[in-house]
């Protein structure tokens, strides 16, 4: 093949200009966040009916949780959510160091979020609140407590394994922005990158309520 | 005639050696690879099938023992619907024709593509591993508390395998659906896709949107399993039925996942067959879309007896039947578009009667399952085995082997053997007839399914079941043996054998590896007869 128009490095060869390809990997990521939405919705729904089922249960269970440790990862999380927007931005307008500086802070902010949730699983553990581990709890609630604290290690879990990946990802961009690969011409990687990273923040906005603070009036 | 020859450059001759396929980011060659995934999968899923018919020949339990009969249906259904029946068309077929029939050079994410390959035989590997260790027992329903308290066989590994291949379901869906809006040439519009691409579209959005639901109801299964951590276990107030609806939410989709693409493929067929637009191409291309959001509405019609409020089950049952509208508006419209059309006996035209014939009968006793008195008076007998085998083995696999036939000259630039063919056709029809028909007659007098021994005024239906899967078996062996033989010594078949239009029959079989030697400009609606068959005939 003759190369006739000057080939954008960038372009993959499926594409006919960077244009469409940028358009199709926007909306695969957004494809993939929908299929993201449906994978925790099946949590959220098992999370409302047993809630239903179980308020006191639960109410006296979420009092367990380290509040402000909660509210400490809310505040990490959303400002995170503010430096990745910031790193999108200067990749967009092309100014590399902002960008490396933007995806540094947001990376440090993401790990700090994984430190306290690290934090507040040893309490729990050392407070015999994981199921199947010697679990303890006041004997009215002993049964349902169990499948709250179920629920609450495996939707956060699962959230925390995608803060980890979320990283995995940050830290290919960083490399990616460091030796220039991201340019003005090119940045769409970071871009939905960055939605991925929204997305993750989002569910913790859901985690968070429903988690920690639903039913604390009920006591 | 004028000669017909080999392309010189094609995507099958772009690379040699096991690096040029493994590695490959070809949709055709990873359409190959599926190929081979499926073919071997349902090949395993069907020696299952084989010693379950050989052990209801006669009443007594006396070929395996009640625990064993009870993995070989378990395994059968796993590996049957999850590694042969959901991704069979999609990922052979709709990986092969999706990019060719909207203009592509490929899919929009061609590594993933791959991904999506070695996922799904990553996942096939976990439940071989759970088969040959000793295989699962639950039914392929995982219902729970059975699965995640009572049973002891391998539970976790065989959900892990589910979990993973739905991935890969997951990034196929994705990928034909972003191909679909962005990668259409230019003049291609969506009204003038052809059909298989609307129910390629319609299948899509059930995968990313129902598999993501049963990745995460079979993980709380292996969890609950590995942890004792409780999600449904009753003895914490955990709620079984709970996990019904989450099994369900995805399960009944699933059918039509399996389905669609089939139906897609019929459209195909018949329009090729007899040189004529779809009748009423617009009323089956949303008819795909509506059986895909009615099908996530309808999932309580298997929870009838499961203590579902009589309310919530009245509801399950009228949406139900709504589902019947759609699919008999593909009927009609295909039997409508036959009418006064010149109509050939070719080959994949044999499946596609097949198809619409067997459908309609598996369509129609789904109407009586609907039903919540007649659900209740046949449900978990073999009115329903029948009723499920008439959709996926008479709808789906008539529809794959009928897509496989038509498209083979494409795929492979040969011709196979027409009369072996049509004789395997033959054979399948009846052979599958005998199987599964006397099954909804003794399901209707009451023998339960998932039992190795039954009352002995069942064992004339059932040697008449196990005689027509013997004949069904042979059936599936012959087109393995003619159509690699038509790999080697098949006649060329030329870049359009049948004299059809669609804009894969305009590029060389087999295609060259970017599809198009320039990328074609359209202006031309889907099944353009008689105006465009003219030129194109070879």
């Amino acid at each position: 093949m003759e190369m006739v128009h000057p080939h954008p490095p960038a372009l993959a060869h499926q594409f006919d200009d960077l244009d469409q390809q940028r358009d199709a990997a926007t909306l695969g990521m957004w494809v993939f966040l929908v299929t993201e939405v449906l994978f925790f919705g099946g949590l959220f729904l098992t999370y409302s009916v047993y809630r239903s089922w179980y308020p006191q249960a639960f109410a006296a269970s979420s009092h367990e949780l380290v509040v402000w440790a909660g509210t400490l990862n809310t505040a990490v999380l959303i400002t995170s959510s503010l430096t990745m927007a910031l790193a999108v931005h200067a990749a967009q307008t092309g100014e590399r160091r902002p960008m490396l500086m933007f995806l540094i802070i947001t990376m440090l902010l993401g790990a700090t979020f994984l430190g306290v949730k690290a934090f507040e699983y040893y309490t729990e553990y050392a407070e015999h609140h994981i199921p199947g581990l010697d679990f303890r709890f006041e004997p009215e609630y002993f049964r349902h407590a169990q499948i709250f604290f179920s629920l609450y290690f495996m939707m956060t879990g699962l959230h925390a394994l995608h803060m980890v990946i979320g990283l995995g990802i940050m830290s290919v961009m960083l490399w990616w922005a460091w030796r220039g690969t991201i340019t003005a011409e090119y940045y769409s990687p970071i871009e939905i990158s960055g939605l991925y990273w929204h997305f993750v923040d989002i569910v913790w906005i859901f985690l968070f309520p429903l988690l920690y603070l639903i039913g604390r009036h009920v006591h | 005639m004028a000669t017909v020859v080999l392309p010189p450059r094609h995507y099958l001759n772009d690379g040699y050696g096991i690096k040029s396929w493994l590695l490959t980011r070809d949709h055709k060659r990873i359409a190959l690879l599926y190929l081979a995934g499926v073919t071997f999968f349902f090949f395993v899923g069907g020696a299952m099938a084989v010693l379950i018919r050989l052990e209801l020949a006669t009443p007594a339990g006396d070929l395996v023992s009640d625990e064993t009969y009870n993995k070989l249906f378990t395994m059968h259904g796993v590996m049957m619907v999850f590694f042969f029946l959901i991704p069979a068309i999609p990922s052979v077929l709709g990986n092969f024709l999706v990019p060719i029939m909207i203009g592509a050079k490929d899919l929009a994410f061609p590594k993933i593509n791959l991904l999506s390959w070695y996922i799904y035989i990553v996942g096939g590997l976990f439940t071989l591993y759970s088969l040959v260790t000793g295989g699962v027992d639950t039914g392929w329903t995982f219902y729970t508390p059975f699965s995640t308290v009572s049973s002891t066989t391998n539970v976790i590994s065989t959900a892990l395998g589910i979990f993973i291949t739905g991935f890969s379901s997951i990034l196929t869906g994705l990928n034909f659906i972003v191909t679909i809006h962005r990668m259409r040439a230019p003049g291609m519009t969506w009204f003038r896709m052809p059909l298989f691409l609307w129910s390629t579209y319609a299948t899509s959005l059930i995968n990313v949107l129902g598999t993501p639901v049963i990745a995460i109801t079979v993980l709380l299964v292996a969890v609950e399993r590995i942890f004792h951590f409780g999600f449904f276990n009753p003895a914490l107030g955990g709620d079984p039925v709970l996990f019904q609806h989450l099994f369900w939410f995805y399960s009944h989709p699933a059918v039509y996942i399996m389905v669609l693409p089939a139906m897609g493929v019929i459209s195909e067929l018949v329009a090729g067959a007899c040189r004529k637009p779809v009748f009423g191409y617009h009323f089956v291309a949303f008819a795909s879309l509506a059986i895909a959001v009615l099908g996530f509405l309808v999932w309580g019609h298997h929870m009838f007896v499961a203590g579902q409020s009589v309310y919530a089950a009245m509801i399950f049952s009228i949406l139900s039947f709504l589902v019947a509208i759609p699919s008999a508006v593909k009927v009609f419209n295909w039997t409508a578009t036959m009418w006064k059309g010149a109509v050939s006996w070719e080959t994949p035209m044999l499946y596609a009667y097949g198809f619409i014939g067997l459908f309609t009968i598996g369509g129609l006793t789904g109407l009586f399952l609907a039903a919540i008195g007649v659900d209740v008076h046949v449900t978990d007998t073999y009115f329903i085995i029948a009723h499920f085998h008439y959709i996926m083995v008479g709808g789906t696999i008539m529809g794959y082997l009928g897509g496989l036939h038509y498209w083979w000259p494409k795929i492979s630039g040969r011709l196979y053997n027409e009369g072996l063919a049509k004789l395997a056709a033959g054979i399948i029809f009846v052979g599958f007839n005998l199987t599964f028909f006397p099954q909804f007659i003794v399901g209707y007098l009451g023998m339960p399914r998932r039992y190795h021994a039954y009352p002995p005024e069942f064992q004339v239906l059932n040697v008449l079941s196990s005689a027509g899967a013997s004949i069904l078996g042979v059936g599936y062996l012959i087109p393995m043996v003619y159509l690699m033989w038509s790999l080697r010594y098949g006649r060329l078949a030329g870049s359009n054998p049948w004299g059809v239009v669609g804009l894969e029959w305009t590029t060389t079989s087999p295609p060259p590896t970017e599809n198009f030697t320039e990328t074609p400009v359209v202006t031309w609606d889907a099944y353009d007869y008689p105006a465009r068959m003219e030129g194109h005939v070879v």
